[in-house]
């Protein structure tokens, strides 16, 4: 316990945990991204300078209006200027915010021409992912959780992805429009990367749109944002952000996968064809 | 009638048989207190899990059961029958009625929740385990996977509203009816008007969640698929439903805190309560907005983005309503003559919070930002600001305001206020923290998290262990009180405290107002 409470102290007093304790959302790598940041932190800052503002007189109040410093109470009670004033202000303040809201929100919903889609579905309790394209070998794959049982219990130390890593991320080109389509197969799911600002609910039965396009390559990471069951909180996403021709090489190879699976499942084998595959497996 | 004074029965049928308006109020009171600390229980287990990342003291399927329980029991067991609790203590004392409209229906609507309590909670030990799907119950997680413990679950709410639907009808009906003469509208004290305006909310909504309910329960047992697509229904239409009932029930809960804020505040400004009128159109346009802004809850589940506009725009009018009665509040004080016994603290406390918890609210309401906030700890950190700080701070004020009146006894003073500065330091450290991990990315309702929110999550642990010790502190001062206060028998009991309950003598005798009373003050002086 002592251990455990220096630890804490120190973590917060060592300037290198400060990457560690992120406390503002991140504005993220898309141009999405970065608008809502700045409306949350536009809201943020109004909110702020009027809790300033009302706290202040409400602090003044209590320090000069004491009973115990023989302040005598005012009688008056009401005065139709102000209160008309603090209805009709605050509405002001509010279409202010609203204008930039809106935009933003026709941003987010703009889902039109796309250059890719990819159909993202929730399970109990891992995402399927499939690249959606008119030609060539479909290529569909589940994502699961890779963090061992013995991390998770404490028997092994805990790596720096923990929990938030994957056995297949789902791979995407950058500075192209990827629309996910999103839907789920048992209940309700929903995928979320913030550094991307996409969060979408996985319905069964409905499939919802979203979209994106990633100007930087990297590794984003997110999570179900949805409560799901029991292993709610071990499913993550993974989205790995590569140029066009890293991600044309990865679908070629993943094609090329896929064929060989599809071939595999459609032959007609003699025992002895059985018995040469499996022999070479083994070997 | 002549002369029918009589005290209580005696032993246990006193409180079984009982149509007595503050026995009902006393045996609510607590029963909630009860159902608080079991619920803050369970918040224990939730925090003492999340101290630390990995899996230590339970399975993840349990803590779903822990979240889900906590929310229920506090939502349901402890906010809303602690107000009804206090509304039956002081509704006809306030109007200057000898008892509830309707005693005997009020008898029946507080014993019908031990059972169902009982109920909800025995499913921890059924097979399957309780149910373990969030308070919200979200269908179809909570229909075709959920435990068979979900039958009990829905039979529970079922009682649940049962209840409040007849504690509802009692307080309009007294309300409407038994003022005393003189006792108009405009001259009810603001706790009663925010209870009127409340109850028919609950009127309104709770035959909704009876609805969306008994849709589980079709869905679960006899073949129907209200909530299934496989069948030609809608998941999402269980979210429409249970938060066209969601979002006016957590006005149910904080609008009777209002109304203790409201009479609390001028008792201890020494100064009659500002913008009386508009205090009351504030509350009557927050309950009205209630009903049209439900699925800002719901701004992932891909509504259409009229849908997305109309509910944000009018999720973002509640902030007017809401912010003119926290500026009444603060001229309520301004230039009064303020002293700050426990009550005050509570309820300054209050409105420090509830505002902050207010403004995070605001936020909230931007759809496009809510596309990053929603389902993460910055809305577990938000509606812990109004529920806690907002609910359960202006009703810990109610009983330290009013307890005296009831019991005849004062409570500890130095006690009370050091429940106070642990309770606002324990509550700021435990969910203060909260919106930084959910602004950092940490969705909530998750049992295990990623190491960069180790931090905060032991702080916020901390935190919870400070504020859930500090309740037990306020069980001690209220027991104590009871038992051994010291006497008092000035009929009011603070110098600015304004209203009929303070014109009975102290403590409240069994039976008040038999004889309706003059009606003493002008309007807009509480």
């Amino acid at each position: 316990m002592g251990r455990v409470f220096s630890g804490a102290v120190l973590a917060f007093l060592s300037p290198l945990a400060a990457a560690q304790n992120q406390i503002n959302m991140s504005p993220g790598v898309t141009e999405i991204g970065a608008d809502i940041f700045e409306l949350h932190m536009l809201i943020m800052w109004i909110c702020v300078l009027i809790g300033v503002a009302v706290f202040a007189v409400m602090f003044y109040s209590i320090y000069a209006h004491r009973k115990s410093k023989g302040h005598q109470a005012s009688q008056f009670h009401e005065s139709t200027k102000v209160e008309v004033a603090w209805t009709v202000v605050p509405f002001l303040i509010l279409i202010a915010m609203a204008v930039p809201a809106t935009s933003t929100l026709l941003e987010v919903y703009d889902n039109d021409e796309a250059e890719l889609d990819i159909l993202i579905t929730g399970y109990q309790w891992k995402w399927k992912y499939e690249y959606l394209e008119e030609s060539g070998e479909p290529v569909a794959f589940f994502s699961n959780l890779v963090t061992s049982q013995e991390e998770i219990y404490n028997t092994d130390e805990k790596g720096d992805n923990y929990l938030l890593e994957v056995d297949e991320p789902l791979v995407i080109p950058t500075n192209t429009k990827v629309r996910f389509l999103v839907t789920a197969n048992d209940v309700i799911h929903s995928w979320w990367v913030p550094e991307i600002a996409v969060k979408r609910d996985a319905i069964p039965g409905f499939i919802n749109e979203a979209w994106t396009r990633v100007p930087e390559e990297g590794i984003y990471r997110g999570q179900c944002t949805e409560l799901c069951g029991a292993y709610h909180g071990f499913m993550p996403v993974e989205v790995h952000a590569v140029s066009r021709d890293e991600f044309d090489a990865w679908m070629a190879a993943k094609r090329g996968a896929a064929a060989a699976q599809t071939q595999l499942a459609m032959q007609t084998l003699s025992v002895d064809g059985l018995m040469d595959l499996t022999g070479k497996d083994d070997g | 009638m002549g002369e029918h004074h009589h005290g209580p029965a005696q032993g246990i049928s006193r409180w079984l048989f009982t149509t007595n308006h503050k026995d009902i109020g006393t045996m609510y009171l607590w029963f909630s207190f009860a159902m608080f600390l079991l619920g803050g229980f369970f918040a224990m287990v939730i925090r003492a899990e999340l101290f630390q990342p990995g899996m230590q003291l339970v399975e993840p399927g349990f803590f779903n059961q822990m979240t889900t329980l906590h929310g229920l029991v506090m939502v349901f067991g402890a906010i809303m029958p602690s107000f009804v609790g206090l509304a039956n203590w002081l509704i006809p004392m306030m109007v200057g009625a000898p008892d509830m409209a309707l005693p005997r229906m009020n008898n029946w609507s507080f014993w019908i929740l031990p059972p169902a309590f009982l109920m909800l909670a025995s499913t921890l030990f059924m097979e399957g385990g309780a149910p373990a799907f969030g308070w919200t119950f979200y269908a179809p997680l909570s229909t075709t996977y959920a435990a068979p413990s979900v039958t009990f679950f829905i039979f529970a709410i079922h009682i649940l509203g049962v209840s409040s639907i007849m504690g509802s009808i009692n307080i309009i009906a007294t309300v409407m009816n038994m003022r005393a003469p003189g006792m108009t509208y405009m001259k009810m004290p603001l706790f009663v008007w925010t209870w009127l305006i409340t109850a028919f909310l609950l009127v309104a909504v709770m035959p909704v969640l009876a609805g969306a309910v008994t849709m589980m329960l079709m869905d679960i047992h006899f073949g129907t698929s209200f909530f299934s697509a496989a069948g030609g229904g809608d998941p999402v239409l269980f979210q429409h439903i249970f938060w066209f009932f969601g979002h006016p029930e957590v006005y149910i809960i904080i609008l009777p805190a209002f109304g203790v804020v409201s009479q609390i505040i001028p008792a201890f400004s020494r100064k009659p309560l500002f913008g009386y009128a508009s205090m009351v159109y504030a509350t009557a346009s927050i309950a009205f907005l209630s009903f049209i802004v439900w699925a800002h809850h719901m701004y992932t589940v891909g509504m259409p983005i009229a849908g997305e506009l109309f509910f944000m725009y009018a999720t973002m009018l509640i902030a007017v309503p809401t912010g003119v009665k926290v500026f009444n509040w603060i001229s309520t004080m301004w230039r009064g003559a303020l002293s700050f016994e426990t009550p005050m603290l509570f309820c300054i406390g209050f409105l420090i919070l509830f505002t902050l918890g207010g403004f995070t609210g605001l936020m909230l309401s931007i759809a496009p930002a809510d596309f990053q906030y929603h389902d993460t700890y910055f809305v577990v950190a938000h509606f812990h600001y109004v529920m806690v700080a907002g609910a359960v701070f202006s009703m810990t004020a109610a009983v330290y305001y009013w307890l005296p009146k009831w019991c005849g006894r004062m409570y500890n003073e130095a006690m009370g206020r050091t429940h106070f500065w642990i309770s606002f330091i324990g509550f700021n450290i435990t969910f203060f923290p909260q919106h930084f991990v959910g602004l950092a990315g940490m969705p909530r309702r998750i049992p295990d998290y990623a190491l960069q929110f180790a931090d905060f999550n032991m702080m916020s642990s901390i935190g919870a262990f400070i504020y859930g010790a500090s309740q037990l502190l306020f069980l001690y001062n209220v027991i104590a009180t009871v038992v051994a206060g010291k006497p008092i028998s000035d009929e009011k009991v603070w110098d600015g405290a304004e209203g009929l309950e303070w014109t009975v003598p102290t403590p409240a005798p069994y039976h008040t107002f038999e004889e309706p009373p003059l009606v003493p003050k002008p309007a807009g002086t509480i």
